[in-house]
């Protein structure tokens, strides 16, 4: 079942960066990649639990902002140690200039 | 693939945060030999940097796994805790162990780490120490609030466990003998903003302060102190004054030690067989002119770890990671990558919301180190776009590093 809630304006995220969105209490992570693609994971990393929106973006990977832990945001792998788990991903789709996440 | 052939048993002493990644790293880049990690610890692998933070804080300090036992079995990692190496015999290639028995090693690393100093004066022995999840939990059994807690040492570890008694609601001084906190981490500017956060907290801070002895007092303690009339009386005292490498096992099997047991920039010792990584070792950085450092850091031990274990499967790495550590004290975070000694003058950058970032740049215009604080993680993206510039040895404009609303990353590109 589908559950399509806004997130945020397209325009409010720069092009490859990342903004935290929370939605009932639940943080996310909404990306913007280099092509102007948007992305949406859980909010926190996998390893300790660090909001990942303070992180960097580079093409399409996010670092985490403590202990540089790498995901795939596009997919939600993880690259390398210190992760251990993979990152939970949200379809997501832009319409009228919004960005929508389905929380499932 | 690196060329394997030759290496079919790999033996990692210590069990800290850099043998445990070796552990990972060697799997990772498809060697399908045996791995043993012997450490002297009687617990499975486990993050050491919470211990003065958030795990210091919590209830009940459980272990932040690095390699989880679950990993550690998929990866076929032989774990022998509990087990001190006594000796490595370099002509047989053998690790010898404490209760005699003999480990073969094509490749061997030394990942021994370091341990905390303890006090050098009368009655030094009264004063806690931390670097193991056990000296966390003896530790966090005497804190609670309104305990008074004597904190020798305003370094990073001092400060830390500081902030996170103070959090658990002990009434706490810090002591430090040089005239300023931090002043082995940090530029001045950068400690004072902590230290201003521990007095906002009611932590003191008081520098050139010399401490001369603890003795017993009333069921606590007190600590003397040099030019004061009266001792300081504390519940408990704790040490926070820097670490010894641990190179004793290297020293006694003939290899080179010069702080920290000497590697090349391949973290290779002068024994072709033998590496070291972490705390326990010193190496020539080639970003700083190839001056030998040593460092004390998370960071630093996984990125050794990464190299010695390519070099360890016969690969050609260069260790030239841009050295990097953070620090938690309340909701305060702090950042730091490069070495600021070589540095000709500063810039601020200022984001007007309690975040700052000040960056070095040696004469020559090229960024060398830059150091953020802020809420939480708030500065993280600009310190990692600093961590890449210094790494490329570029030459940011002033303006810019100092302009808030312009963008770091656009340097990178530029």
């Amino acid at each position: 079942m589908s559950n399509w809630t806004r997130a945020c304006g397209t325009d409010d995220i720069d092009n490859e960066d990342v903004i935290p969105v929370a939605i009932d209490g639940h943080d996310y992570a909404v990306y913007r990649s280099p092509d102007d693609d948007y992305f949406a994971t859980d909010g926190h990393c996998t390893h300790e639990a660090f909001l990942l929106a303070e992180g960097l973006v580079m093409d399409n990977i996010i670092e985490c902002p403590k202990h540089n832990g790498r995901f795939d945001y596009t997919t939600g792998e993880g690259k390398g140690a210190p992760i251990c788990e993979d990152l939970r991903t949200y379809p997501v789709k832009v319409e009228g200039g919004s960005v929508y996440i389905d929380l499932g | 693939m690196a060329a394997t052939g030759n290496v079919e048993r790999i033996v990692v002493v210590g069990t800290g945060e850099c043998g445990a990644r070796v552990a990972r790293e060697l799997r990772e880049r498809g060697f399908a030999g045996a791995i043993t990690m012997i450490g002297d610890e009687p617990h499975t692998t486990y993050e050491r940097p919470p211990l003065s933070k958030s795990a210091l804080i919590s209830d009940e300090i459980s272990p932040v796994e690095v390699l989880p036992v679950a990993r550690l079995a998929e990866f076929d990692v032989e774990l022998m805790s509990g087990t001190a190496v006594e000796s490595v015999d370099r002509d047989r290639m053998l690790a010898v162990l404490s209760d005699g028995g003999e480990v073969p090693y094509d490749r061997l690393l030394l990942a021994t780490g370091a341990r905390a100093r303890t006090l050098p004066i009368a009655g030094g022995e009264f004063a806690l120490t931390l670097r193991t999840i056990d000296d966390a939990r003896a530790l966090r059994a005497q804190l609670g609030p309104g305990r008074s807690v004597t904190v020798i040492g305003a370094g990073l570890i001092g400060l830390e466990v500081a902030a996170s008694a103070r959090q658990l609601g002990c009434d706490v001084t810090v002591l430090e003998v040089a005239p300023r906190a931090l002043g082995r981490a940090l530029p001045a500017e950068m400690a004072d903003v902590l230290v201003k956060r521990h007095a906002e907290e009611g932590v003191e801070v008081l520098c050139g302060v010399v401490p001369t002895g603890i003795s017993r007092l009333d069921g606590g303690l007190a600590v003397g102190v040099e030019g004061f009339d009266q001792p300081i009386t504390a519940d408990v005292v704790i040490a926070g004054i820097g670490v010894t490498p641990n190179v004793e096992l290297a020293q006694a099997a003939g290899l080179r030690c010069e702080n920290g047991i000497a590697v090349n920039d391949r973290l290779r010792t002068d024994d072709p067989a033998i590496f070291a990584a972490g705390d326990c070792c010193s190496f020539p950085h080639p970003l700083y002119g190839g001056r030998r450092i040593r460092l004390e850091s998370w960071r630093n031990a996984h990125d050794q770890a990464v190299v010695a274990a390519a070099n360890m499967l016969d690969g050609d790495e260069q260790h030239a990671a841009v050295p990097w550590f953070w620090s938690d004290q309340y909701d305060v975070g702090l950042q730091h990558a490069g070495l600021a000694d070589e540095a000709g003058s500063a810039v601020v950058r200022d984001s007007g919301n309690g975040s700052q970032i000040r960056f070095a740049l040696a004469l020559d215009g090229r960024l060398v180190a830059a150091s953020g604080v802020g809420t939480g993680t708030s500065t993280a993206k600009d310190i990692r776009v600093a961590e890449m510039l210094i790494a490329a040895g570029n030459r940011p404009d002033p303006e810019v590093l100092a302009d808030a609303s312009a963008s770091l990353k656009e340097l990178i590109k530029s």
